[in-house]
């Protein structure tokens, strides 16, 4: 019991300190691939982490104290939300701890009162509307198939969650789109060098608080694709291996889909979301209802 | 920190140029000479960025824009003048409405001239203002280490 719970809370430090580390090597990989897919030679995979070190020698030019203060919590909460799933803790908590997160980003953003980032959290919020029902519905498919909602229960399991929720992990991989903030989703702002009403959400984070915003969207990737490797772990160590060729499958097709696609307007991009929710969600849920 | 020079953002800002500049810098970010593989961002945020190159002139209008923009921009911060407009004045330097150069506004660092500027001297202008931006950063850093030191 007590290895159990010292194995636990060694997952969550690995994640604490790892995860920055994958999530700027996969962002990194992520703007190589992209360059390549442009026909251009792209920068060096390490890029993400310059650019994250440059910001913090950056001169705080902030326009409130306050925003800071935001931008720190929602670090932590990211960080909560991903240190409690990879510690095996309760999945419900990890998705409200996620969404906790999203509301300081908001609040960092308005807080400065510009235009630009007025805008950027308006549709970042429309963005939540959208994703959030599959999030949560995600949890509920996890629950049907394994009857708990507990990840270190999850894992324990012999049948894979995917063998019983596939419409659970097309939706979910659906709003990863929105949640990673890639096209045609990026409205609330975007990652490329194209502006979307300057830099939405991001446009008055200066230096330090722009790093911080970048490593907690690092921590929150690795979270949400640690879920989707959740759908194809079983208690088999060799699923391991099966759920990060998974992971990376689905990151690539996220990739793939970023470059191929141009930015919908808002109205279509919750259509569609809650469209896809519905249908594979919800059809995914009635089916094992009835069985 | 050795790895500033890495990562220098990219703010543009057309004054009042003919767009031929423009164009060139534009074509600075196509596959053909792809400057973001210095790591350059082509960003369009003041607050994120690190270069501040403008092309074209200024004019009684772009005046107190380019004075803002500069002003927003956190230190270290480079200022690169693209093509003779921004340079000097250029072609426009005797218009009524035309003040000169981008120098008149505010401290230009590097001065890349042609008219338009060649793609490749925009590139090499680039180079030139990553380093001084590495330079500068470092000397901020030598500041602040002799004021903790009194
Ligand atoms: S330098 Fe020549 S090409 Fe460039 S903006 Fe001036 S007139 Fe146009």
């Amino acid at each position: 019991m007590v290895e159990a719970l010292w194995g636990r809370i060694g997952m969550m430090a690995a994640y604490a300190v790892f995860a920055p580390l994958i999530g700027g090597l996969l962002d990194g990989i992520d703007r190589k691939i992209s360059a390549r897919m442009q026909g251009r030679r792209g920068p060096c995979i390490l890029q993400p982490f310059y650019d994250v070190a440059k910001l913090t020698k950056k001169q705080l030019l902030s326009v409130n104290k306050f925003q800071l203060l935001m931008v720190m919590s929602y670090l932590f909460f990211v960080m909560l939300s991903g240190a409690l799933f990879f510690g095996g803790c309760d999945m419900l908590l990890c998705f409200f701890s996620l969404s906790t997160a999203a509301m300081f980003l908001i609040l960092a953003s308005t807080s400065t009162h510009s235009p630009f980032s007025t805008i950027g959290s308006h549709r970042e919020m429309v963005q939540m509307m959208s994703y959030e029902p599959m999030v949560l519905l995600t949890a509920v498919g996890f629950y049907l198939a394994t009857g708990t909602f507990r990840v270190m229960d999850v894992i324990r399991t012999d049948i894979p969650v995917i063998a019983y929720a596939p419409g659970f992990f097309v939706g979910f991989a659906f709003v990863l789109t929105i949640k990673f903030r890639k096209s045609p989703f990026d409205l609330s702002t975007t990652h490329h060098a194209h502006q979307e009403v300057v830099k939405g959400v991001t446009t008055e984070m200066v230096g330090i608080e722009y790093a911080t915003t970048t490593v907690a969207e690092w921590y929150e990737n690795v979270f949400l694709l640690g879920v989707v490797g959740l759908f194809f772990v079983t208690s088999n160590p060799w699923s391991y291996l099966v759920a990060a060729l998974a992971v990376f499958a689905v990151y690539f097709i996220e990739i793939l889909i970023d470059n191929t696609s141009a930015r919908v307007k808002w109205q279509l991009m919750l259509k569609l979301a809650w469209g896809v929710t519905l249908v594979t969600g919800g059809l995914n849920l009635f089916i094992l209802e009835l069985i | 920190m050795k790895t500033m020079h890495k990562s220098p953002w990219l703010l543009h800002y057309d004054g009042s140029s003919c767009n031929g500049c423009d164009i060139e810098v534009l074509a600075c970010t196509t596959p053909v000479y792809d400057v973001e593989r210095f790591g350059v961002v082509n960003t369009g945020n003041p607050m994120h960025a690190d270069i501040f190159l403008v092309t074209g002139g200024i004019n009684s209008q772009n005046e107190d824009v380019v004075k803002q923009i500069y002003s927003q921009m956190p230190d270290p911060k480079v200022v690169l003048a693209v093509g003779t407009c921004a340079c000097t004045g250029g072609v426009f330097k005797e218009c009524y409405n035309i003040k000169g150069g981008v120098d008149t506004v505010i401290p230009v660092d590097i001065y890349v001239p042609g008219c338009a500027a060649r793609p490749e001297s925009i590139i090499d202008g680039v180079v030139k203002a990553v380093s001084l931006f590495q330079r500068k950063h470092e000397e901020e850093e030598k500041k602040k280490n002799g004021r903790h030191r009194k």
